[in-house]
């Protein structure tokens, strides 16, 4: 720890550096932000002095207008989505967890449905969905379902990972004290898998998120979804711009605060043990 | 010769006999053969240290003896027959090897948890080894906050908190800087003058091995085989002052002289630059 007072002398190498990191400190946040800005009123300015009308690109401050107006309207189709995204990231939770705790169990397990996931994690869901559309009637179900499948592989494949990574030498602690297999999976595996998983979780919440969107695009198209997809649809046909963007500007932040929630989340489980949260101390 | 010298060993034949190690080997899938027709007797109370290069199979000894590795050919012979049980056995790695996650109190429980006692039943033991050990304090501090040698301590605890009769140490200071390894020596000393387990331990200092033992027991590599065995004859306790006497500095070139000799049987025999 530096302490920066009156008392002591940094020589200019030392001052250099605390100035450097302070300024980097700063640069985190301010730069992305004045670039934001920048970016703004450069879409503006080009709206104005282009005179583009509203219907193709409106201006950031009619988008933040229908954001306002519309707030009823949009964010009651947000919760729609909302809903969707949480319950399917909740369900990749266990069935990812469950799935990697079954797989840890034997590695003849994991050999025979490893690649089933795999199959099911590369083919694009809107090329399964028409099939779902046939099989499932529940229109929750259904796009659940969507979701599930696009965000429960990260989970399962960084889990399966971490209860296979454990420390050779813990393992053996743990035969010579007579552990059985539920000590082991409840004391040691799944502790050590933690990091993996919530980087998995991570990855999986803007999936989830994205999964549920989609879903709702290709069931929305029969008019069957009230999400902010539909709503997106909607506003397309009726060149409605600004909404567009309005709708647009939701499903990002909503993205971007889930990815902030989680990240929390990890860092206050992981930031007493693991690497990946700790402050570099020089 | 060295089997002359093992049944020679005076004043140590008094304990009675824990293990036998007779005609014991072990070869390898690979095809290596780590271990290749030991006999050796541990007897009760011994302080016993597997001195030799890398590739000498003492490791792989301790595994044998720990029962994390079966033996391709002979017999691991505990007294009064069986295998002695798991929970009699302390280990002891070249890493800390702590979970990480884990205070160091609920690391010093983990072999009692185990064992199905409760945080507050095992308290008492715990908190008597810790304090057996210098950590009294640390509780609950995680593994990467303390040093190398205080995680070495936690590890030793955790080792003894079941009061094993058998402590098996896999070169465990041998990552710590010198002045911690002394440190720890003298404290590892201390425990077993006032508990009198036995100790198995494997190094590759014959400073360390003369300094503990009361029996070094010189291993050659390619195949892993006992080469001779030394009584170290000093009386404990043993201190600095033992650290720095002429006796010790004998002794340290009398084991010297026959690791320098275990090493050349194997370069003699199959020289490959090692």
């Amino acid at each position: 720890m530096t302490v920066i007072d009156g008392t002591l002398k940094l020589d200019p190498e030392e001052a250099r550096r605390v100035r450097q990191e302070r300024l980097e400190r700063i640069g985190r946040w301010v730069l992305p932000l004045a670039i934001m800005i920048l970016a703004i009123w450069l879409w503006d300015r080009i709206c104005v002095w282009n005179e583009i009308p509203q219907y193709i690109l409106p201006r950031p401050g009619v988008v933040l207008w229908t954001l306002y107006n519309d707030a009823g309207l949009l964010f009651s189709a947000l919760l729609v989505t909302l809903r969707i995204t949480f319950l399917s990231l909740l369900l990749a939770v266990v069935g990812g967890v469950g799935l990697a705790v079954l797989f840890a169990q034997s590695k003849w397990v994991e050999m025979s449905f490893f690649p089933f996931a795999i199959v099911l994690q590369v083919t694009p869901i809107v090329a399964i969905f028409p099939l779902i559309n046939i099989y499932v009637d529940n229109q929750t179900t259904k796009l659940l379902l969507c979701a599930w499948i696009v965000a429960f592989f990260p989970i399962l494949s960084n889990t399966t990972l971490g209860l296979n990574s454990v420390d050779r030498n813990l393992r053996d602690l743990f035969k010579l004290n007579g552990a059985t297999r539920w000590q082991q999976l409840r004391y040691l595996r799944l502790p050590a898998a933690m990091p993996y998983f919530l980087g998995g979780l991570k990855i999986a919440g803007g999936l989830s998120l994205i999964g549920a969107v989609v879903a709702e695009f290709v069931a929305g198209a029969t008019g069957q979804s009230s999400g902010l997809a539909s709503r997106i649809i909607e506003a397309g046909y009726r060149l409605n711009a600004p909404r567009l963007f309005a709708a647009l500007f939701l499903i990002s932040l909503t993205g971007i605060l889930i990815f902030l929630v989680l990240s929390l989340i990890s860092h206050l489980i992981l930031r007493r043990w693991h690497e990946s949260a700790l402050k570099q101390e020089r | 010769m060295m089997r002359e010298k093992v049944a020679q060993a005076p004043a140590l034949d008094v304990a009675p006999t824990l293990l036998a190690l007779r005609g014991v080997g072990k070869v390898f899938s690979n095809g290596v053969t780590a271990l290749s027709d030991v006999d050796l007797t541990i007897r009760e109370g011994d302080f016993l240290s597997l001195l030799g290069p890398s590739g000498c199979g003492k490791s792989t000894a301790l595994r044998l003896i720990a029962g994390l590795s079966t033996p391709t050919s002979g017999v691991l012979d505990w007294r009064g027959g069986g295998s002695l049980d798991r929970a009699n056995i302390g280990f002891v790695f070249q890493e800390p090897t702590l979970l990480p996650w884990a205070s160091v109190f609920d690391n010093v429980w983990l072999p009692l948890r185990l064992k199905g006692i409760s945080r507050a039943k095992a308290a008492p033991a715990i908190t008597e080894m810790l304090a057996r050990v210098h950590l009294t304090g640390f509780e609950d501090a995680v593994p990467r906050e303390l040093s190398g040698g205080m995680k070495m301590r936690v590890s030793i605890a955790r080792a003894m908190v079941t009061k094993p009769r058998v402590l098996l140490m896999d070169e465990p200071f041998a990552a710590l800087d010198e002045i911690t390894r002394f440190k720890l020596n003298n404290d590892l000393l201390e425990l077993w003058q006032d508990e009198r387990f036995t100790v198995v331990f494997v190094t590759h200092s014959v400073f360390e091995s003369v300094f503990l033992s009361n029996r070094v027991v010189v291993m050659a590599a390619r195949p892993g085989r006992v080469f001779d065995e030394l009584a170290i004859e000093a009386s404990y306790p043993r201190d600095e002052a033992f650290r720095t006497s002429p006796d010790y500095a004998a002794l340290c070139r009398q084991a010297s002289d026959v690791l320098v000799n275990a090493i050349n049987s194997t370069a003699g025999s199959h020289h490959d630059g090692h």
